[in-house]
């Protein structure tokens, strides 16, 4: 079956006062009805990856490479077809649903735009596709919302506000950005809840970027785990989560908190700090922070290759 | 929404004005060309219907205020009104797409606003001679400078928030965004500034007049009411002091007003 999203080697640079490596050859593909998660700590370009494949990169940014969605490429692609393509096939949810929503336009007036622009519909019957969006994200009192403005809305009602936005035109692809990160745990695992449901009854691909693995681990068929830039490891979220290859894919879970366990004195974390992107490593970028690295790691960069069923860019991966 | 008690005290003033402005022909059987040689340059007295007296060829000075007042508010209104279009629309476009283009469109706002005003005026004046129109494009010309620079400050900082980056995700062109997602959020500081422009056109346009530049005769603007009476300030004051207490209050009215304005928007979130 083709590809969804297809992202070969994407590197984007931000060009300030010092030329700043957010993304470094990325590669990774996205299947219909697939749900592939994202993680990485701040800063390691899991966000800015997405960015430049829809075209949201600021002024400063370079992005080379390629990316196809539904087989076209997009990368560079004029305005006029990217904004064809964005917001009704390939959408987005963004991390603070509080600032995502115009504060000045009723929700339905918000919803109702997205079909009125892409679809050509009337603003009545966009309003009553808007309705029925609302019913299916689990909004209660539906009619009432439409009326109603930003603020008088919680933060899980807006964000549900938010992916019904991005799911009004039935895309083909749904890119979450950390949709989970602004809101309180309760509604966080409500999200979560809606976001599984909605993948099986709509069939639509998802990207779920997180920095939390609790919250990709829940959903995601596939991970991609990031760090500085690159992609470290990827495989089938099963076998990732059980038998990580990378080690800083087991240090990340080493700092799941695991409630079934007994108390612990202090939460787990991983020592030291991310690489400075403005000054690339020689060698493997985690090995300061590694603690396995030997002399080979700091003095050559591993690639990604293939070990069993995923794919790792450690030169001593753990074992299985 | 309420005001300050002094700011609704000076809008009620300024209604009143604009009233009596509108009004003003229905009150008094005198035209503002018809000349008494019966009461030339005569005093202000109830019994012969020149209630704020009348000027040195005669002419009822009431009827002449009031006609100016509506002058010198339909000009400070229209010119305000262009200047609000063309400076926002302006202004928004040069704080949405930033680099190059806002680098260019400012620049050519300020060689705009290098330009002196005064030789301007006279140019065009001399050029296609006098009439209202021109004053209209003369002042909204200039008018729109300042504006157009508020409305991309404020357009700088709406733009990086994130609901404008949700409505890009979301396939929304850039005319679209501007239109309904920019101009309505820098609203509050563009209403206020347009209140305090409007006096500020009025006192230009006073100038002018003032200058011989503005409205020609026989209609009037304050300015050219108060030209004449300072050319009889000695023999005549009322003719002097009437459209000056005029144009006083009708300032001091439109200032305190747009302070009002300012200080209730600058309360909201």
């Amino acid at each position: 079956m083709p590809e969804v999203l297809r992202i070969e080697q994407l590197t984007i640079d931000f060009l300030s006062a010092e030329r700043i490596a957010a993304v470094r050859e990325v590669s990774l593909q996205v299947s219909p009805g697939e749900c592939l998660g994202i993680v990485g700590e701040s800063g390691s370009g899991k966000s800015q990856t997405f960015m430049g494949a829809l075209g949201l990169l600021p002024r400063s940014a370079r992005a080379t490479g390629s990316v196809r969605f539904e087989g076209r490429e997009i990368l560079d692609a004029p305005r006029a077809v990217l904004n064809k393509i964005r917001g009704s096939r390939l959408s987005m949810v963004f991390q603070d649903p509080m600032s995502s929503l115009t504060p000045h336009l009723r929700i339905g007036t918000q919803l109702a735009e997205v079909l009125v622009c892409h679809r050509g519909m009337s603003w009545r019957e966009s309003e009553l596709a808007a309705l029925r969006m609302l019913d299916r994200v689990r909004v209660p009192e539906s009619k009432r919302r439409l009326r109603q403005y930003p603020h008088q809305l919680s933060g899980g009602m807006r964000q549900r506000v938010m992916i019904a936005m991005g799911l009004l035109c039935e895309p083909a692809l749904m890119i979450a950005d950390e949709p989970t990160t602004a809101l309180d745990v309760t509604v966080q695992a409500q999200i979560i809840d809606l976001l599984r449901t909605l993948r099986h009854e709509y069939g639509t691909a998802f990207v779920l970027i997180s920095h939390d693995l609790a919250v990709v681990g829940g959903l995601a068929d596939r991970i991609l785990v990031m760090y500085a830039g690159r992609v470290v490891e990827s495989a089938a979220a099963r076998d990732l989560l059980r038998r990580p290859r990378h080690p800083y894919t087991a240090e990340l879970l080493r700092c799941v908190p695991d409630l079934s366990g007994p108390p612990l004195e202090r939460m787990p974390s991983l020592p030291g700090q991310p690489p400075d992107a403005a000054q690339p490593a020689a060698g493997c970028e985690f090995a300061p922070r590694c603690p396995f690295a030997v002399e080979l790691c700091r003095a050559q960069r591993p690639p990604l290759r293939r070990l069993g069923p995923g794919e790792v860019a450690c030169h001593f991966p753990l074992p299985s | 929404m309420s005001m300050n008690r002094g700011a609704m005290i000076a809008l009620w003033i300024l209604l009143g004005l604009v009233a009596l402005s509108l009004a003003g022909p229905w009150l008094n059987p005198n035209t503002i060309d018809a000349l008494d040689w019966s009461h030339v340059a005569s005093s202000p007295a109830l019994a012969n219907a020149h209630w704020f007296g009348t000027d040195r060829l005669g002419r009822d000075l009431f009827v002449r205020t009031l006609e100016g007042t509506r002058m010198s508010l339909i000009v400070g209104l229209v010119a305000s009104a262009v200047s609000l279009a063309v400076g926002v629309s302006y202004g928004a476009i040069c704080g949405y797409f930033g680099g190059r283009t806002d680098y260019w469109m400012m620049r050519i706002v300020e060689i705009l606003s290098g330009l002196p005003l005064i030789f301007f005026v006279i140019f065009l004046t001399v050029i296609f001679g006098r009439s209202e129109a021109l004053l209209f494009v003369c002042i909204g010309a200039v008018g729109w400078l300042t504006m157009a620079r508020i409305v991309r400050g404020q357009t700088l900082s709406v733009r990086r928030r994130e609901f404008i980056e949700a409505a890009v995700a979301s396939g929304a062109g850039p005319g679209r965004i501007i239109a309904r997602h920019i101009i309505p959020n820098v609203l509050g500081p563009v209403i206020v500034y347009a209140t305090l422009t409007v006096p500020q056109i009025i006192l230009f346009e006073s100038f002018l007049s003032f200058l011989g530049l503005g409205v020609q005769e026989p209609h009037a603007s304050l300015g050219t009411l108060i030209a004449e009476g300072a050319v009889e300030m000695q023999g005549a004051p009322w003719i002097l002091l009437v459209p000056g207490i005029f144009l006083a209050v009708l300032l001091l009215c439109l200032n305190i007003v747009g302070d009002g304005l300012r200080d209730r928007l600058a309360q909201e979130p």
